[in-house]
């Protein structure tokens, strides 16, 4: 249990999505104008990252990595080379799913995130997600873990950044860098301020 | 950039259009991603660049090739199947021949499946083109990506760490030289402000490019005094 909450810390502060391994960077820059968008978002991409990192972990596990398909009979069978495709398959096929049911049972919530869970599929945080995961050796808890976490990791540093960004508007930069530049700078601030959490041993 | 479907783009028009004058990393922002991460030396970025602009000019060639048999409903899903494959011909070859380097490079090299270039070109281009021109605009935008790639790549390491591609160009204090090496180039932020600096030489070049601000300042008027 203690070193779940630790994994949970760990990947929030020290191994920041956003912050840490530039994930997600596109959509992050373009989506974090105004708080509420980029909080709406931010849940999207939670939600996604929860289901589909302990998902992704279960096909690694008992489908594609070296020896994975004993159970069927199969105890020879590397598929790990698969990974890739069958990964961003799943995604894109959950995210589908994700959006019918949310659409079918949540209409509220599916109005609110209606137009950022398709972007959400080619969002790096989700694919590089699940590739730590692998890279990484997880178990099933410590997927859901991982996903929770790096989910909500991404969410904390896009409100944050559209926080500023909303203050930013009213401030006089140089011409060259107004807009693109200067959100360039911010981010490189915030990257800095995460890095001193590095120290914190768990 | 001529992207209409009827008139014939030139070659080198086309080739080199996207490295000068519409650099997918500084003007369009794309692709930005699993780029940063690459460039604290410039062997990984040499590595990734030559990856990227492999996988973008074959998924346009492909892509191009197939573009009439592709239903329009499902195109994207046939775009990602196909970039994805590619992806996984140059993981696995990279993992063969450099493993270390494939060690380094950890998941990035998947994450050009979403890097948002290839789909933006594949997108873009390639459903439009003949497989020729579609090829030509892939290596063209993957030589726009490796320029800057290489230039972070560059800046990065030689004054991260007083080297390049490993060798020692300015010798350190710690080896006895002259030169301190500046530590926070090899950290994540330095990434930051270099894109940041990088866009605002660009657009103090190219004024064309500058973003007009979302609010403008009324000019500082002193009161009337009594």
């Amino acid at each position: 249990m203690e070193h779940l909450l630790a994994l949970f810390v760990r990947a929030v502060f020290v191994e920041n999505m956003a912050l840490a391994f530039f994930l997600g960077m596109c959509t992050f820059i373009a989506i974090s104008k105004k708080v509420e968008t980029a909080i709406g978002l931010g849940i999207a991409v939670m939600l996604v990252q929860t289901i589909t990192v302990p998902v992704n972990n279960l096909i690694y596990t008992y489908v594609l990595r070296e020896g994975g398909l004993a159970w069927a009979g199969l105890p020879e069978s590397d598929l790990a080379f698969l990974g890739l495709l069958t990964y961003i398959g799943v995604i894109a096929a959950l995210v589908q799913i994700l959006e019918m049911l949310l659409d079918r049972y949540v209409p509220a919530l599916y109005n609110a995130l209606g137009v950022f869970l398709p972007l959400i599929t080619v969002n790096c945080a989700i694919l590089g997600g699940t590739l730590f995961m692998v890279e990484r050796d997880y178990d099933f808890a410590e997927s859901v873990v991982y996903g929770l976490a790096s989910g909500f990791s991404w969410a904390l540093a896009i409100a944050l950044l559209a926080g500023i960004r909303e203050k930013l508007k009213y401030s006089d930069p140089p011409a060259g860098l107004s807009g693109l530049g200067i959100t360039f700078i911010t981010i490189g601030l915030m990257s800095l301020g995460f890095m001193s959490f590095a120290g914190i041993k768990l | 950039m001529n992207t209409s479907t009827s008139a014939k783009p030139r070659a080198l028009a086309v080739l080199f259009a996207p490295v000068f004058e519409n650099n997918p990393i500084a003007l369009q922002i794309l692709g930005i991603c699993s780029a940063l991460a690459v460039t604290a030396n410039l062997k990984t970025a040499l590595v990734m660049s030559v990856a990227l602009t492999l996988v973008t000019a074959f998924s346009n060639l492909f892509i191009s090739l197939l573009r009439h048999q592709i239903p329009a409903s499902i195109r994207m899903i046939v775009q990602v199947v196909i970039i994805a494959s590619l992806v996984i011909v140059v993981d696995q070859v990279l993992r063969a021949v450099a493993f270390d380097l494939a060690k380094q490079l950890s998941v990035f090299v998947g994450l050009i499946i979403t890097n948002c270039i290839v789909m933006g070109r594949a997108e873009a281009f390639a459903m439009q083109n003949p497989p020729l021109p579609s090829f030509l605009d892939g290596i063209g935008n993957g030589l726009g990506y490796s320029v800057l790639l290489i230039a972070l790549g560059i800046t990065r390491e030689l004054f991260g760490s007083g080297t390049l591609i490993g060798y020692r160009v300015l010798p350190t204090v710690a080896d006895g030289g002259w030169y301190l090496p500046n530590g926070l180039l090899l950290l994540p932020p330095s990434a930051f402000f270099l894109i940041g600096l990088f866009i605002w030489a660009l657009r103090s070049w190219k004024p064309a490019q500058v973003e007009s601000p979302a609010f403008r300042m009324a000019p500082q008027v002193r009161e009337q005094e009594p």
